[in-house]
């Protein structure tokens, strides 16, 4: 090749790289947002990960939840500041011996298609919940509803459910024994009201967009999986006149950084959490919008109880909670205000006082002490260290934490626990095997109000009991607590059967969650709330300013 | 040559057969199911979720269940998005990482060849250590890096162009997430295209075409292209199956609802309906773009022939 052709080739070359460049820059500041733009009353809300369901009775995961609040309504809601308040039902009455629960509907509430809510269609969709063939996941729910057990496990048909329609807009619901917190589990989607004849026209389909009926605030509009459900006002709801915004879009933002990041370009109004890595950062740029709040979920280490050496250990448990220094891990792990957890049941939690850890006041040096002793009675030592395994699944958070306490066990303790990370699937796939499992990280999520959505986890034959914790007092405490229809009573027997549980150190409680969000200078109404549920009907929109 | 495509199109047949049975197995070795999640359900529930998706059933019965279903077009309900079929979550996904794909390959080509090209005239020149040096960082720069710092740059600091996806510009909504995508690929095919450019550059006919007085526009574009551009071709084909079946960074980074996010979740969470389906359609796209590049060879090489 010649030189003339190089020198020509070359400076051809590069003409082209400008006109490229300068087309570029001319696309770019094409797109520049001018100033001027009309008041966009849609609130961008993210959800975090994707929602697998918007049926009712299917859903599973808290971002369906939270789709869900916003687009139908149970007997009973809640308010902005996390308070059991009257919904579809006006009023109720409930039977001196609590088994007798009498709903007035509200006249004025209807579907979307403008038809009325009538106390048929709950019944409808509480059967539908108890079929056994819709295998509805929170099915449990309604268990102390009359007849649902036999129901469930196939013994007798969906009509003989206890609930009955007195009429239209009256309906009644029987118990076999009383639930002091029922009204907040009618709170929850899976209780919400189907309107039958969508659900007959397309069966499991009937929950997507142009087939859903809903009773809700909102409708929906359209679900992009992998991007964004949309949905709009909707018209024929019966407190409309109180919804300020017109539309929602419910944003999948599965990266945390990638969130914070869209908050900060102004395209998101609320964020699902905010990430660990630059939260004080964060709390920096934005000290009046990050929304930091006590949240009912405890992080722990579950121990496996079936097998050795943990299991008829007490005294290892012990050890092994008493040695690790939780203030440690909240303030200088995660440093995002999580609270250090020395009980089952968080604090927050209505008409309860949370029991404690004899050990929770302690100095650390104390505990230390005590742990090193504990240890050497169970017949370990430095030349004869405790062998055993933590597994996590694979996070970046799971990680930091099993790394603190791994360093506190060799330190208080002389054992070199080994870290083991797993894929979430499998972590659950070993936890529930309980062969090779022994310390495992989990957390648990209490979905109302009540301190037994955290005690009954631990009762022998719940399925969410993942160390395999069977102890008949607790059992029979809890049952005990159940059977009282005294509010005071029922406290100081779930109080009991938590101090039982603590001092068996069935799990190691480590910290409590904080909900975590950003919240935009533009979004009005938001209150902290210790379920971290938040309706969007309760929220209003200002003109943008500067997040 | 028709008769060469259709014995590799027949020979493709158990080639996919292979792949849905290894796949078929992989994921259902996996330990966990599709239905497990913190809040463990019921055992009575949990076996009418089994009974109600055939899960219960032995391994080789459910295979053949599912190329039953396979042969009447029917890829199965997803066990995550139980509301959809895995067809509809496919069909509703490809179009947009296709749309972004071929957006981000045009870009990559055009500017990948463009800049090999001014490398390989200008070589051992600064112009060519410069390029090589860009192409180097491109290359060793992960997506999830480069994501990032372009939202940070031109969507936070700028707030010239939309952050996500989602947002309220439709427009300018493709740029990034085509930046990000198309970046990598400039580096790689710069690289290649300069060193497959020098070598034909430096063949007998090129240089027997300069002794000829042939114009420099003539040779580059007539001449020299055509035999530069087979090993870019090569490369390609996997390249545009990669990149038309979406990137799963990119896609979670600007919540694009694209293909590429569903294999990494589909794995997570043993969606084994959701898995089966794109790793089907994954192979038929590559198998269908390896045959067209064999048979863009033969039409861009003439040394090449088919029997």
């Amino acid at each position: 090749m010649t030189k003339f052709c190089r020198n020509r080739c070359a400076s051809e070359a590069l003409r082209l790289t400008l006109v490229f460049s300068a087309l570029s820059l001319l696309a770019l500041t094409g797109c520049n947002k001018t100033a001027e733009q009309p008041f966009d009353n849609t609130l961008y809300r993210s959800i975090g990960a994707e929602p697998e369901s918007l049926d009712i009775h299917t859903a599973r995961s808290t971002q369906s939840s939270v789709v869900l609040r916003d687009l139908g309504e149970g007997l009973t809601g809640y308010s902005a500041s996390g308070v059991v308040v009257a919904a579809g039902a006006e009023s109720w009455q409930v039977s001196a011996n609590g088994l007798e629960y009498r709903f007035q509907l509200r006249t004025a509430a209807r579907w979307s298609n403008g038809e009325p809510v009538i106390a048929e269609h709950y019944v409808y969709s509480m059967r539908r919940m108890v079929n056994p063939d819709t295998a509805a996941a929170y099915a449990e729910f309604v268990n102390e509803i009359k007849n649902a057990r036999a129901i469930l496990s196939g013994d007798l048909p969906p009509q003989s459910l206890g609930i009955e329609a007195a009429s239209d807009f009256e309906l009644v619901i029987t118990l076999e024994r009383p639930v002091p917190y029922f009204l907040s589990l009618l709170t929850h989607n899976s209780t919400f009201p189907i309107y039958p004849p969508s659900v007959e026209a397309h069966g499991a389909e009937y929950a997507r967009p142009g087939n859903m009926i809903s009773n809700g605030a909102y409708t929906l509009d359209d679900w992009k999986i992998g991007s964004a459900i949309s949905i709009n006002r909707n018209p024929y709801y019966w407190n409309n006149v109180s919804t300020s915004i017109d539309r929602v879009l419910h944003l999948v933002t599965p990266e945390p950084t990638a969130e914070a990041n869209r908050f900060r370009a102004g395209e998101l109004d609320i964020t699902d959490t905010v990430p660990t890595e630059s939260f004080a950062q964060l709390r920096e740029e934005y000290p009046e919008q990050l929304r930091v709040a006590p949240f009912l979920n405890v992080y722990y280490y579950g121990l496996n109880l079936t097998k050795p050496p943990l299991r008829g250990n007490p005294e290892l448990r012990r050890a092994l909670s008493m040695a690790i220094d939780r203030e440690v891990i909240v303030d200088k792990v995660m440093g995002r205000g999580e609270l250090p957890a020395y009980s089952w049941v968080p604090p927050g939690v209505d008409n309860y006082q949370a029991m404690q850890f004899s050990y929770a006041n302690q100095p650390h040096e104390e505990r230390v002490a005590t742990a090193r002793r504990l240890y050497e009675e169970a017949g370990y030592s430095t030349s004869k260290p405790l062998e055993i395994e933590i597994r996590y699944n694979t996070s970046d958070v799971h990680q930091r934490v099993a790394l603190a306490v791994q360093a506190m066990w060799r330190e208080a303790l002389g054992f070199e626990a080994k870290l083991i990370n797993e894929d979430f699937q499998v972590l659950l796939a070993n936890i529930l095997a309980r062969e090779v499992t022994q310390v495992f990280r989990s957390a648990w999520n209490g979905e109302y109000n009540d301190a037994s959505a955290f005690l009954s986890v631990m009762e022998s034959g719940n399925a969410s009991n993942l160390p395999g914790y069977n102890s008949e007092e607790f059992d029979s405490l809890m049952t005990r607590a159940a059977d009282q229809m005294n509010p005071r009573h029922r406290r100081l027997f779930l109080e009991e059967a938590e101090r039982e549980l603590l001092s068996d150190h069935p799990v190691i409680p480590i910290y409590f969650y904080v909900s975590k969000h950003l919240v935009s200078s533009r979004v009005q109404g938001w209150q902290d709330n210790p379920l971290d549920y938040h309706y969007s009907q309760h929220l209003s929109l200002i003109p943008r300013q500067a997040n | 040559m028709l008769r060469f495509a259709l014995l590799r199109i027949l020979s493709a047949i158990p080639t996919l057969l292979f792949v849905i049975l290894t796949a078929f197995l992989l994921v259902h070795a996996a330990p966990g199911g599709p239905f497990d999640a913190e809040r463990v359900l019921p055992p009575e529930i949990e076996a009418n979720i089994e009974r109600t998706y055939h899960l219960d059933e032995p391994l080789p019965q459910q295979f053949v269940r599912y190329v039953r279903g396979l042969l009447h077009g029917d890829m199965g309900p997803s066990y995550r998005y139980r509301s959809y079929t895995v067809a509809e979550i496919i069909a509703g996904a490809y179009p947009v990482s296709f749309l972004l794909g071929a957006l981000s390959l045009l870009l990559a080509l055009a500017l990948g060849m463009f800049l090999g090209l001014a490398a390989a005239i200008r070589r051992n020149t600064m112009l060519d250590r410069v390029l090589s040096a860009v192409a180097i960082s491109g290359i060793s720069l992960p997506v999830f890096v480069i994501a990032p710092v372009l939202v940070l740059f031109f969507a936070v600091h700028l707030h010239w162009l939309p952050a996500s996806f989602a947002s309220t510009s439709p427009g300018t909504r493709f740029v990034l997430p085509v930046l990000a995508l198309a970046l990598p690929q400039v580096a790689y095919i710069a690289r290649l295209f300069r060193g497959s450019m020098i070598e034909v550059l430096e063949s007998d006919f090129i240089r027997s075409a300069t002794a000829q007085g042939l114009r420099t526009r003539a040779i580059l574009f007539h001449h020299a292209i055509r035999p530069a551009v087979l090993p870019l071709l090569s490369y390609l084909g996997p390249a545009v199956a990669t990149v038309l079946t979406g990137s799963v960074v990119v896609e979670q980074i600007f919540g694009i609802p694209g293909l590429g996010q569903h294999f990494v979740s589909g794995a997570l969470n043993r969606d084994y309906t959701l898995v089966l389906g794109l790793v089907i359609f994954y192979a038929v796209l590559i198998i269908t773009l390896n045959l067209i590049v064999d048979l863009l060879y033969g039409y861009l090489d003439p040394r090449i022939r088919y029997r």
